[in-house]
């Protein structure tokens, strides 16, 4: 299978690549690590005519202590924040969940940024910025912006991000090495997840799913149970509420729904909620 | 780019994947086009010794890039410690996953060089064998690791 035709633009810097959105607008994607994006491609589900190569501005690939929070450039690979010491110390739950994402293959290509910008629900990354209250940095042609990651995520492979704008800079903050538990369903190893389930425990317990909805959600239901005394199992009854559940050759809803229930009491369970 | 070693220099279109770039550009057939789909991990490379699914990364992305196949994994004539592990405990039946396995195990070796069975297993979930032949896989792999 082969990517309907387009036009390759490769920028060496984020300026080039904001000139280039400018140039050629709407009819522009930006391509990354390309591990999502290329599949869709290949299918023929996504045709951009132009395609922006940013895989080579190096200085948005950065792991940095900023204080109170870890600054990551767009551009850090999986591979990067697997074996990251830093996130292990400060941030374990995103160093662990990075871990998870695909392969080896792909978290050696795949990078932070173009999972977020995807926007697919069924990604394990923008759940852990979801639960963790990340912040997005973007810039376009006026500037930079920041996006709290509960704003980011607005439907199915559909982000606050403008047409004429890059996402830059991921901030996270520091919720230490310990207090969380992920839970990916699937049949194979290297999948998607059916479901997936994380419960962050730092003061407050947060809960986020994968593949539950159009976006990556909250189980607010279930943090408010925990907040109000529940146990953890009492708490993850209530997992799939608000939730909209996609259909699919994996998965009824309803069946997802059974594994939101079980994969958020284990999670809860696992992380010491 | 490099492939094994030698420079590499064609205009290719935008879209030419760096699959089809190895085997039809380059004429390195042993580089194998499974799913296509990035899931079986058939058409693994290194890329700057890094392993990557070759169906799904352009060849212009590859540009400038220290490229390894199968071909180029022997030195001198002698097969590289993972090949001949494979040789010796029978880690293939059809052969087509073999040489995206090999190489998925080269990398994943640089990385973890002392694994554990369970690790092997973990770090070799890239790569589908529908013979299913993965136990003399995973013994190769951790007899390469033993014999570095």
């Amino acid at each position: 299978m082969i990517p309907a035709a387009f036009d390759y633009v490769r920028a060496g810097s984020a300026d080039e690549v904001l000139a280039a959105l400018v140039e050629h607008g709407d009819d522009a994607k930006i391509l990354a690590g390309g591990m999502s994006l290329l599949p869709l491609m290949k299918l023929r589900l996504a045709t951009p005519s132009v395609l922006i190569d940013v895989g080579r501005v190096r200085d948005l690939a950065y792991l940095n202590d900023a204080g109170d929070h870890i600054a990551i450039g767009a551009l850090t690979r999986h591979r990067e924040l697997e074996t990251s010491e830093l996130l292990s110390r400060e941030c374990g739950v995103l160093q662990a969940v990075a871990a998870e994402v695909g392969d080896n293959q792909v978290r050696h290509r795949g990078t932070i940024g173009g999972s977020t910008a995807h926007g697919d629900p069924a990604s394990d990354l923008p759940a852990v910025l979801l639960a963790l209250d990340a912040t997005c940095v973007v810039r376009g042609p006026s500037g930079e912006r920041t996006i709290p990651a509960a704003e980011f995520f607005l439907g199915f492979l559909e982000t606050a991000l403008a047409p004429d704008e890059l996402l830059v800079e991921i901030q996270v903050p520091k919720t230490g090495a310990t207090g969380f538990a992920y839970q990916k369903f699937n049949r194979r190893a290297q999948d998607w997840a059916i479901v997936g389930a994380l419960a962050v425990c730092n003061g407050t317990t947060r809960v986020a799913l994968v593949n539950m909805g159009t976006t990556p959600i909250r189980a607010r239901g279930v943090e408010e149970a925990l907040a109000s005394g529940s146990s953890a199992a009492e708490a993850a009854g209530r997992a799939a509420e608000g939730t909209e559940a996609p259909s699919d050759l994996n998965a009824t809803p309803g069946y997802r729904e059974h594994l939101a229930r079980v994969l958020v009491r284990r999670a809860l369970e696992a992380a010491g909620a | 780019m490099t492939v094994n070693g030698h420079d590499q220099r064609h205009d290719v279109e935008p879209r030419t994947l760096l699959v089809q770039f190895l085997r039809e550009t380059c004429d390195l057939t042993g580089t194998k086009v499974g799913c296509d789909t990035s899931s079986c991990g058939a058409c693994t490379v290194l890329v700057d010794g890094e392993s990557v699914k070759s169906c799904t990364m352009l060849a212009a992305q590859a540009d400038g890039a220290a490229i390894t196949t199968i071909e180029g994994l022997a030195t001198n004539g002698e097969q590289h410690a993972v090949q001949r592990a494979f040789t010796e405990h029978h880690g293939l039946q059809c052969g087509y996953c073999t040489a995206g396995m090999v190489l998925a195990a080269v990398s994943f070796l640089e990385e973890n060089p002392n694994p554990t069975e369970a690790e092997v297993r973990l770090g070799l979930e890239g790569n589908l064998c529908r013979c299913t032949g993965y136990h003399n896989i995973v013994q190769a792999v951790l007899a390469a690791a033993g014999a570095k």
